[in-house]
């Protein structure tokens, strides 16, 4: 890899995302106050502003809303990856996130709101989710999570 | 309200590659060359309204250009809305002047992407550094294969609004790219991130722009030759990230194009001639469809087969557009807007008497619509 190395913000109210994830665990957000679900991490919760809010498990099911596949780095430190697919991808529970769709032979052929399942991988010390296709039968997963 | 501003000048600079010269410089000549088309003096202006460079933020950029124009302006300043803050910028000296905090407003802009910096265009999008997710380009791509998923837009589709674009770019002396390309050289074109290619990315421009606005009855009074009335604007903004909208193929345009609609007492059959932002062909493509030229969905099959080419049912950017005339945020629209209402553009539509010009801003976040007349 070329260029600096990219680390994500673990500060504040994004400290407890990662370590969950460190442990193999997507969580997301809920308000206690009006229930709704959110996710990236947030102090307040944009429904409602409510500040009370707890840690769920997300199960890891999800589906595919967009993607896009990458011919051309943005970034140095992308530039040995290309092509790779960057999706938005809603969790089963209703968060949305950005992501990277894995073991796709050819992106062109995935499908918009597909099943998608979470894939926990980790790079340079850090736990990053990413998802591949559900494959009904053949998932070798626990709770939706994979090394 | 109606038609009682008109734009009373216009005035750019040369598009494309300006190495040595500030952002300042640029602004400074094109509104030399707006205040010279309105035939009126630096003094008598007492609105400055800016949009500042968006490949550099500086503070109080508007203070400072207003000191090097050497005016000192009653109402004005910066406004960030993106690619949308020009048409904003336009409606709020519009309604400056209808509610008497300034008499003549001019509103400018001007940025050196192409021999500054770019970096602000190469930023991660929230805190998804980690999943390589960079660059504007991509944000569009995302919303493009979810139209394409969604209702069978084709590359295709895409491919004829770049094609017309170039078509009428390659029809203006001051186009940057003058090239035409055939439906099959846009297949040809690069990959940059699926599904868009580089036909599909507007250009990197350098250099300036900037109107002049007043009432319709001081523009009498002062003789101005081709004042060009404004017959509605509108404004919408989706706060949503890409990946928290809600839904990907809903854009803030519509509730744009409906405010200024309701303010012209017009609808889309009654527009002769479109500018439509095109920093990405499907910008372009949705914008069609949320202002009513279709219903959602049907842009794909709306652009093709030459329809928004000179001669068809809706000429759409016919100086060139973001794809092809220069790849500044929106405020060339607006002018070929005006070239077209004054009869006098170098493509000219014949007999348009109304127009519609789009900008927008961020990843389709902010849209302001605006709607001249004659
Ligand atoms: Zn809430």
């Amino acid at each position: 890899m070329t260029g600096e190395i990219l680390v994500p913000d673990r500060s504040g109210v994004n400290e407890h995302y990662w370590l969950a994830l460190d442990a193999r665990h997507l969580v997301f957000q809920e308000c206690l106050s009006c229930d709704k679900p959110r996710l990236p991490p947030r102090t307040e919760c944009p429904h409602c502003l409510s500040d009370a809010w707890e840690w769920r498990r997300a199960s890891g099911a999800a589906k595919l809303i967009s993607w896009v596949v990458y011919q051309t780095a943005f970034h140095p430190a992308f530039a040995d990856r290309l092509p790779y697919t960057v999706a938005v991808v809603e969790l089963i529970e209703g968060p949305r996130l950005i992501s990277n769709i894995v073991e796709v032979d050819d992106p062109e052929t995935l499908m918009i709101d597909q099943d998608l399942e979470l894939v926990i991988q980790h790079e340079r010390g850090t736990a990053i989710t990413r998802f591949r296709p559900f494959v009904r039968g053949s998932s070798n997963t626990h709770n939706g999570v994979v090394n | 309200m109606h038609g009682s501003v008109v734009i009373a000048g216009i005035g750019h600079t040369a598009f494309g590659h300006h190495p040595d010269r500030s952002t300042y410089s640029l602004n400074i000549e094109a509104v030399r060359n707006a205040l010279n088309d309105t035939g009126v003096d630096k003094s008598e202006v007492d609105g400055l309204f800016v949009k500042f460079p968006t490949s550099r933020f500086e503070f109080m950029y508007g203070q400072k250009l207003a000191e090097l124009l050497g005016i000192q302006p009653r109402i004005g300043g910066v406004w960030d809305q993106g690619g949308a803050a020009n048409i904003s910028l336009i409606s709020f000296a519009a309604m400056a002047i209808d509610a008497g905090q300034c008499e003549i407003a001019v509103v400018c802009f001007a940025d050196n992407p192409k021999s500054g910096t770019r970096h602000v265009y190469q930023k991660a999008w929230g805190h998804d550094e980690v999943y390589g997710w960079f660059g504007v380009p991509p944000g569009y791509a995302m919303i493009a294969r979810r139209h394409m998923g969604q209702y069978g837009t084709t590359a295709d589709q895409l491919g004829a609004i770049a094609v017309a674009c170039r078509k009428h770019g390659a029809r203006n002396p001051n186009a940057q790219l003058r090239k035409e390309i055939t439906l099959d050289d846009y297949r040809q074109s690069k990959m940059i991130v699926a599904p868009l290619r580089r036909d599909d990315c507007c250009l990197v421009s350098d250099g300036g722009a900037a109107v002049v606005l007043m009432s319709a009855k001081r523009a009498k009074q002062m003789q101005v030759s081709a004042p060009v009335p404004i017959l509605g604007y509108g404004q919408g903004q989706t706060s949503w990230e890409v990946a928290q909208r809600p839904d990907l193929t809903a854009t803030a345009a519509a509730i744009s194009a409906k405010t200024a609609f309701a303010m012209a007492g017009i609808a889309p059959k009654d527009i002769d001639v479109a500018q439509i932002y095109d920093c990405f062909t499907i910008t372009a493509l949705m914008t069609i469809e949320d202002y009513g030229f279709c219903r959602k969905g049907e842009g794909g099959r709306f652009v093709e087969d030459g329809r928004i080419e000179i001669g068809g049912d809706l000429p759409m950017n016919t100086s060139g557009g973001l794809l092809s005339e220069t790849g500044m945020p929106g405020l060339q629209l607006v002018i070929e807007g005006v070239r077209q209402m004054r009869g006098a553009a170098a493509v000219q539509v014949p007999n348009a008497r109304s127009c519609i010009v789009s900008n927008q801003g961020g990843i389709m976040h902010t849209h302001s619509t605006l709607i001249l007349g004659q």
